[in-house]
């Protein structure tokens, strides 16, 4: 079969689709104007009860102008790279441009901040797997799931994904750049029962830039296995007020939702509960929580931001005080102050770990919840309330009881913030926020 | 010829000059032996959308998106690729890709064409020839203005207006051969209130359908939209901290039919249920929900958001009974499950782009009217949680947990509706909610055309709706206890 990367990832060629369609902007008209290509390729197999189910191939590509007739600005899109479309796509944006109003902070990011060397930073490692290989690690990751234990009833399946995609951005003051990146994954969903007791669902994956970096793939399925099982039985709990904690994947949630109260379109639109909060204490003191834009191999790396700004390392939260927000050229302007690199969102923010392990948080929290899924989307930006529905383990003398579900956790951000009491060691650097658990106090637990 | 198919060929096939013939080749090796065939999923797309901020237009994009995508199927294996390039050899380079699940060497024949004939449920129009820019321009200024005549406590007013274009034609294997046009627009208006001591809060309305931008020039529904915003979020002004515990919630007609999508719609999806990972799985005939409890989804309402002439792999859309007076009677069905589990096709394989694999999926799911009016429903209730206008949802097939969260609601004291309480999740056990549902109103209504129903990555648009309903015992994750 064939293979999963396609060998026409080239930076330039992509470079070029970006230098002509500024041009076309040009000739429509723009006095400046920002151009993103991409190209990626990739593969998808997914194996149910020992057989492949889907096996897909990718291949995707798109190029996104905008431009700007002085101070108004239009954007179009196109996933038609021949010279026609570009043209078609830069005349459709330079009309848009004649129907927008004049805004004074509309405009490209400024010139001297634009990135000019950066690092390698050792994002793109292909795998080269055959839909063969791939299927047969996918197999390997839903057997060991499925023979973990007999109430291992039912599967959703074992998936393999391996993409390889390249991008370029430019604008008209003469920034070009790309870079190429790689992510690989491999997941597992399995189905518990016992008894009369209802099915339970969980899952387990793993990701990363280089294949060499992914768990084990019998690993994968064992704890997917053993994360479906320990959610039977589950109960509900009565109402109540109680300590939580937050293991590390649904932590990054937590530290997601402060991330959106401090990025520039919620503050200068003043929706967010945080604003006018620069220098404030918004966590304890002992919270630092940084961006680390240039992590080798990191899931968020990246060395220049969608407008061509330079990504530097820099801090959020200093000894629990907001020191940065998360600003674009546009609301930095709004807002009277300087882009911090962000447009595009962030680049592996950090909470710096504490000592413990989860049995730790555990035994520090005592009696409480520990939350392992969150469903839902309760959370207000604006007010800062959160509500979201919830299972994980009811906790007693720092050890779990019994595994809770149908439950909601509530309480409003900025006190969660501030009643952080420690944060585990237990990263998860999964994803663009690397968090380890969380044990925070006084939230309200709603159920029976 | 239909003219849906008529435009399809214009807009997909003449400008790769590709033939009938052409087609037929690459369905052909889709037809190997080995493979149970498969389907060519040509579309295209235009899309514009604009946002007012801050009194003016922000910003506006235009977007085009083309490909094909091709689907090999052999028993209960798929094997797919895709192309933005609509041309001869990317067709057969995919296809020969996607037919690499069945083993397959050597090609098939064809069956003979037979064109399904599509409803009609909306006009096979370009939105965005509906109105010239200056009068788009005006539409969003006008309820920018609208917005802000309410009430001096409206601080920010964003409005944002979408129109889509799209063309589709789906050939399977069968002969089956279909397309369809589908435009679709959408209008929100989202505000912020202040109250002057520091308190804000957020209101947000909107609607649309697949029609014209005209649609909400119509008995002022864009206008109507954005006093509606500012009523919501000057409502949340006043609202205090929501109750936490399980009590009787009483919701309101219409978007609250979120509940119904969530609680029992995904769980009634066809491949969950092959499958045997859905709370439902096996479960047809047996009791679901309370007697006087009927649910349909249906795809064949005129010119609803959720609405299609025919679902994506050719099946025209149906009115499916999914639980009637209580008790389970269908599921939703794309082809491979249908086929899979020997089950009815309802028109439900529907796909977010070419790009990506159909599956079952909803169109408009709603609950049919009961005998009940909705003041007496709320007298009924003694203390309970009156919640009217919620935000997105989501659900645990498996477990059934289930999720919504309101966005507008009040306390229900005395049999009287009182104070507003701040937004809060309402979490639920899908199997059983609807046994609980204790009263029906006559006020069936549907949402206003805003909904998105995102599935293993794939986001579509669907409708849901209700009429007002009782339902003793649902939890209300508030913080005051």
């Amino acid at each position: 079969m064939s293979q999963a990367q396609s060998p026409e990832l080239d930076p330039k060629a992509l470079e070029a689709v970006v230098a002509q369609v500024l041009e076309e902007a040009r000739r429509a008209g723009a006095t400046a104007a920002e151009a993103a290509a991409s190209r990626d390729s990739g593969l998808s197999v997914n194996v149910r009860l020992g057989e492949v189910e889907t096996l897909e191939y990718h291949r995707d590509q798109g190029v996104a102008v905008t431009v700007y007739m002085g101070q108004c600005k239009g954007a179009a899109s196109t996933s038609d790279l021949r010279p026609e479309s570009l043209r078609e796509a830069a005349r459709a944006a330079s009309r848009i441009a004649r129907f927008t109003t004049e805004d004074p902070c509309a405009g490209l990011a400024d010139a001297h901040l634009m990135a000019r060397d950066w690092p390698d930073l050792d994002l793109d490692h292909p795998w080269g797997v055959s839909a063969d290989e791939a299927i047969e690690r996918a197999r390997i990751c839903e057997a060991a799931a499925r023979e973990r234990d007999a109430r291992i009833v039912n599967s959703e399946g074992a998936s393999l994904d391996s993409f390889r995609g390249a991008s370029v951005y430019g604008n008209t003051h003469g920034f070009l750049g790309g870079y190429v990146t790689t992510r690989h994954g491999l997941s597992c969903s399995v189905l518990a029962s016992e008894g009369a007791g209802g099915m339970q669902r969980d899952h387990w994956y793993t990701v990363a830039r280089h294949a060499g970096d992914l768990e084990d793939a019998a690993a994968v399925g064992v704890r997917a296995a053993d994360r479906a099982l320990r959610r039977l039985g589950g109960r509900r709990l009565s109402t109540r007020r109680c300590p939580v904690v937050y293991a590390p994947d649904v932590a990054r949630s937590v530290i997601g939702h402060f991330l959106g109260a401090i990025r520039g379109g919620a503050l200068y639109r003043k929706a967010s509960f945080l604003l006018d909060h620069l220098g404030r204490p918004v966590f304890p003191e002992f919270v630092h929580i940084h961006e680390q834009p240039h992590l080798p191999r990191a899931l968020g790396s990246a060395p220049f931001d969608h407008e061509g700004v330079a990504t530097r390392p820099r801090d959020l939260v200093t000894e629990g005080h907001l020191s940065g927000y998360l600003l674009d050229s546009y609301s930095a302007r709004r807002l009277g102050m300087e882009t911090t690199g962000n447009a595009g969102g962030v680049h592996n923010v950090t909470i710096d770990a504490g000592e413990q392990d989860l049995e730790g948080l555990l035994r520090e929290m005592g009696t409480g919840l520990l939350v392992t899924e969150l469903i839902g989307h309760g959370v207000n930006t604006v007010t800062g309330d959160y509500s979201r529905g919830a299972a994980g383990f009811w906790v007693e003398g720092g050890e779990i009881r019994h595994p809770v579900e149908e439950i909601t956790v509530a309480g409003n951000l900025r006190d969660m913030f501030m009643n952080l009491r420690a944060v585990g060691r237990d990263v998860d650097r999964r994803g663009n926020i690397r968090t380890g658990s969380l044990l925070i106090d006084g939230l309200t637990v709603a159920g029976e | 010829m239909t003219q849906a198919l008529d435009t399809a060929r214009k807009h997909l096939l003449q400008p790769a000059g590709l033939t009938d013939g052409d087609l037929d080749r690459v369905l052909a090796v889709l037809c190997a032996p080995g493979l149970d065939g498969g389907d060519l999923y040509f579309q295209a797309a235009h899309q514009e959308s604009w946002v007012l901020e801050d009194g003016i237009v922000k910003e506006g994009g235009y977007s085009i998106e083309r490909g094909v995508g091709v689907r090999a199927l052999s028993g209960d294996k798929t094997g797919f690729a895709y192309s933005d390039d609509i041309g001869m050899a990317a067709l057969m380079e995919a296809a020969g890709a996607a037919r690499a699940i069945g083993r397959a060497q050597q090609d098939g024949r064809v069956a003979v064409r037979r064109e399904v004939t599509p409803r009609d449920l909306y006009p096979p129009l370009d939105p965005l020839g509906t109105l010239d820019e200056q009068a788009r321009i005006r539409l969003l200024q006008s309820l920018d203005a609208e917005a802000r005549r309410q009430d001096p406590r409206v601080s920010q007013v964003i409005v944002s207006l979408a129109g889509t274009h799209e063309v589709v034609m789906v050939l399977q294997t069968d002969g089956t051969l279909a397309a369809d046009v589908r435009p679709l627009v959408r209008l929100n208006v989202h505000v912020i209130a202040e109250d002057g001591h520091g308190r804000r809060e957020q209101g947000s309305a909107g609607g649309g359908g697949r029609s014209g931008y005209d649609f909400f020039l119509d008995r002022e529904r864009g206008l109507g939209y954005a006093r509606e915003a500012v009523r919501q979020a000057l409502v949340n002004l006043e609202a205090v901290d929501a109750p936490a515990g399980t009590m009787t919630v009483v919701l309101g007609p219409g978007w609250p039919g979120v509940l119904l999508h969530e609680a029992v719609g995904h769980g009634l999806e066809g491949d969950f249920n092959r499958k045997g990972t859905s709370a439902f799985s096996g479960r047809i005939g047996e009791r679901v929900a309370a007697p006087g409890v009927t649910v349909v989804d249906d795809g064949t309402l005129e010119g609803r958001r959720g609405s299609l002439n025919v679902d994506d792999e050719g099946t025209p859309t149906n009115h499916t009974v999914l639980i009637e007076d209580g008790v389970l009677r269908g599921y939703m069905q794309d082809r491979l499950n249908a086929r899979l589990t020997g089950m009815p096709l309802t028109g439900n394989g529907r796909r977010e782009s070419y790009a990506h694999l159909p599956m079952p999926r909803m169109t408009n799911t709603y609950m049919l009217a009961g005998p009940h009016d909705p003041g007496e429903i709320l007298a009924s209730v003694d203390k309970g949680l009156y919640a009217v206008n919620f935000g997105g949802g989501q659900v645990d097939i498996t477990s059934g947990k289930f999720v919504f969260s309101a966005s507008e609601a009040y306390l229900i004291e005395g049999g009287r509706v009182t104070r507003p309480v701040k937004g809060a999740t309402l979490i639920g056990n899908g199997p059983d909610v609807l046994t609980r549902v204790s009263m029906v109103g006559n006020d069936l209504a549907l949402d206003t055309g805003v909904g998105t129903c995102g599935k293993e990555g794939q986001s579509v648009p669907v409708g849901v709706g209700q009429p007002t309903l009782r339902v003793d015992g649902l939890t209300v994750g508030g913080t005051q206890s």
